[in-house]
């Protein structure tokens, strides 16, 4: 209970109630406002922050720096392709494949985390890059001799996820209103994102999330509190990249198309700037940098339009232009809340600390007379 | 029978060897001190015991074989390490820290009781228990380190160099509270540079140089001893 009057202030019920209220309605005034693209746009804003909550696990609690997350998304994605779509000419059903894309991605997460179980820091983060590296370029080459992956054409014609013969691939109609797909997948998404987060945050409060604190703040003292850390570490990785199994599943039944261009370098940095701009390691600061990082880029397209009516041609590229941005942003950050948006409360009082090192100065002084 | 016992303990780093092959005893309810020069081996000495190094030789704690144990494993004995450095969790708040020293016990009451016992007696930390441990002075960090390891109830206390760094009077401070807590029956394996403060508290020391043991006896003899006066005590 103690965490949810830390997220929802003094009254939760009643902000819960008005939350959840928000989230139903939410894909309708975005598709009336601005349009039922934006409604996607939506969508991937969750699969954003399933998969900034699931390397929050790995970054943020344990303190382990991944810069090969998105393989394990690429795992969750392809093992959806695989058993569900003409590929194989294998059809589960989602609730059968999800379960075992995450169980995939988590074995590969232990894969990967065991070998490196002495690296810290810069070293681990060059060994995840280059496991990330090599996900996706198996993905890219496991066409011959035996097809696997259908290498850079990528898989096609995935199947939609179905609830009770109700395919969400389609537009459904009930009760006179026509919802389109996006809007099915946002409701599907969702609830993936809620119980993520709820998992998120009973782990943070658990005696595996003090295990995972205390490992990010000294190894050594760590294993002599008689924490085991190599099995607390394999587990952070397990869990993480679990996550970003489910995200990719996801995916993968809601583009019905995966190529491993998908899951590039470029994507496990995104999902860690969105971590490191929201505040590592707090779940609102998560979502809130999964949410800007997703939706900004989009917004930024309308530069284009803009300049075309303005000035009759495209004079910059918003697509370039999103990457200055986004770089600027990223300086600025570090400037001016170093901490994130919204912090942990550790990260916050740490960072303020600052002029807490006079005062420590002070109590050196003091312990000195004592 | 001695609660720890020490049998041709050897450390080594890649080719250099920082312990020599050592022997030495820790009797229940004992203050034991390790006292010698920079690099003399007593910090590894400690690693080795603690399973974070990769000792040779025979280390029994109540009868059990240390050897190839992991430090958790090691810990989960009874066997609590205050690290070089202290090595407190800067970012969580002293009464998490404190918290994390109980973290493999499950007796509520009792960890509820040691920690009432833990701000008894360093009341400073109970003023700032809210505090992140990353803001407090150095002292008051080897406090903290000290009472996170009381909080596991260790049948062995091994303590770090605890002066490293430390304002002479903030020393003389921690030196009480090591007495005192070895007054109160626990076990306590001193290591120091300090020897002057070292024997005053102990009941036995070793003197190590270059990764061996060289003298060894009652704290009170070696204190008065002209070899180690001259090496040690600046005489």
């Amino acid at each position: 209970m103690q965490a949810v009057h830390k997220y929802l202030g003094a009254r939760p019920r009643l902000t819960l109630v008005l939350l959840a209220a928000l989230l139903v309605i939410l894909p309708f005034v975005v598709g009336a406002g601005l349009g039922n693209s934006w409604v996607r746009v939506l969508d991937f804003v969750l699969l954003y922050v399933l998969l900034a909550l699931g390397l929050n696990i790995v970054v943020g609690y344990a303190g382990l720096l991944d810069l090969g997350y998105i393989a394990f998304y690429a795992l969750g994605a392809y093992l959806y392709a695989w058993l569900a779509s003409p590929h194989f000419g294998l059809h589960l059903p989602f609730w059968a494949v999800l379960p075992l894309g995450a169980a995939l991605a988590g074995m590969f997460g232990v894969l990967l985390g065991a070998p490196t179980l002495r690296l810290r820091g810069d070293y681990l983060a060059i060994v995840t890059l280059g496991f990330g590296e090599i996900i996706r370029i198996f993905m890219n080459n496991l066409n011959a001799p035996f097809n696997l992956t259908n290498g850079p054409q990528g898989m096609n014609l995935i199947d939609p996820v179905s609830i009770g013969g109700v395919s969400l691939g389609r537009s459904l109609r009930v009760f006179g209103f026509t919802l389109p797909s996006t809007y099915l997948y946002y409701y599907l998404f969702l609830a993936a994102t809620l119980l993520v987060i709820v998992i998120a945050m009973r782990l943070q409060d658990s005696r595996i999330g003090r295990a995972w604190a205390a490992l990010r703040e000294d190894e050594v003292a760590a294993a002599a509190m008689g924490i085991n850390t190599r099995n607390v570490k394999l587990l952070a990785f397990a869990m993480g990249a679990t996550f970003g199994g489910l995200a990719g599943g996801l995916f993968a039944a809601f583009q019905g198309f995966i190529s491993p261009e998908s899951f590039n370098l470029w994507e496990s940095i995104l999902v860690l700037c969105m971590i490191v701009l929201g505040g590592m390691g707090n779940i609102p600061g998560v979502i809130l940098g999964a949410v800007l990082l997703t939706v900004i880029p989009e917004a930024l397209r309308y530069l284009g339009d803009l300049q075309r009516a303005t000035l009759g041609h495209v004079v910059v590229d918003p697509a370039d232009l999103r990457m200055l941005l986004f770089g600027v942003a990223l300086v600025a950050m570090m400037l001016f809340r170093p901490a994130g948006l919204l912090p942990s409360r550790q990260r916050k009082r740490e960072f303020s600390a600052q002029d807490g090192v006079a005062e420590q100065e002070q109590a050196d002084l003091y312990d000195a007379r004592a | 029978m001695s609660l720890l016992s020490v049998r041709g303990l050897k450390v080594a780093y890649g080719g250099i060897q920082a312990v020599r092959g050592i022997d030495f005893e820790v009797a229940e309810g004992e203050l034991v001190c390790l006292i010698g020069a920079n690099g003399a081996g007593k910090s590894s000495t400690l690693k080795g015991v603690m399973g974070l190094a990769h000792p040779h030789g025979e280390v029994l704690f109540a009868g059990e074989r240390l050897h190839k144990l992991p430090t958790h494993a090691i810990a989960c004995l009874g066997l609590a390490l205050v690290p070089e450095g202290r090595g407190i969790f800067g970012r969580l708040t002293v009464a998490e820290n404190l918290d994390m020293g109980a973290y493999t016990r499950n007796d509520k009451v009792g960890v509820q009781a040691d920690l009432s016992r833990a701000y008894e007696l360093f009341p400073r930390l109970a003023e700032r228990r809210g505090q992140l441990a990353g803001t407090l002075s150095g002292g008051e960090q080897q406090m903290l380190a000290i009472a996170r390891a009381l909080m596991g109830r260790p049948r062995l206390l091994l303590l770090d160099e605890p002066s490293m760094g430390l304002a002479p009077l903030m020393v003389m401070k921690i030196y009480e509270t090591i007495a005192a807590i070895a007054r109160e029956g626990v076990t306590i394996l001193l290591v120091e540079q300090n020897a002057n403060l070292a024997l005053r508290v102990s009941q036995r020391a070793y003197v190590m140089e270059s990764g061996a043991i060289t003298l060894s006896g009652a704290a009170s003899d070696l204190a008065s001893d002209s070899q180690v006066r001259a090496a040690y005590l600046g005489d």
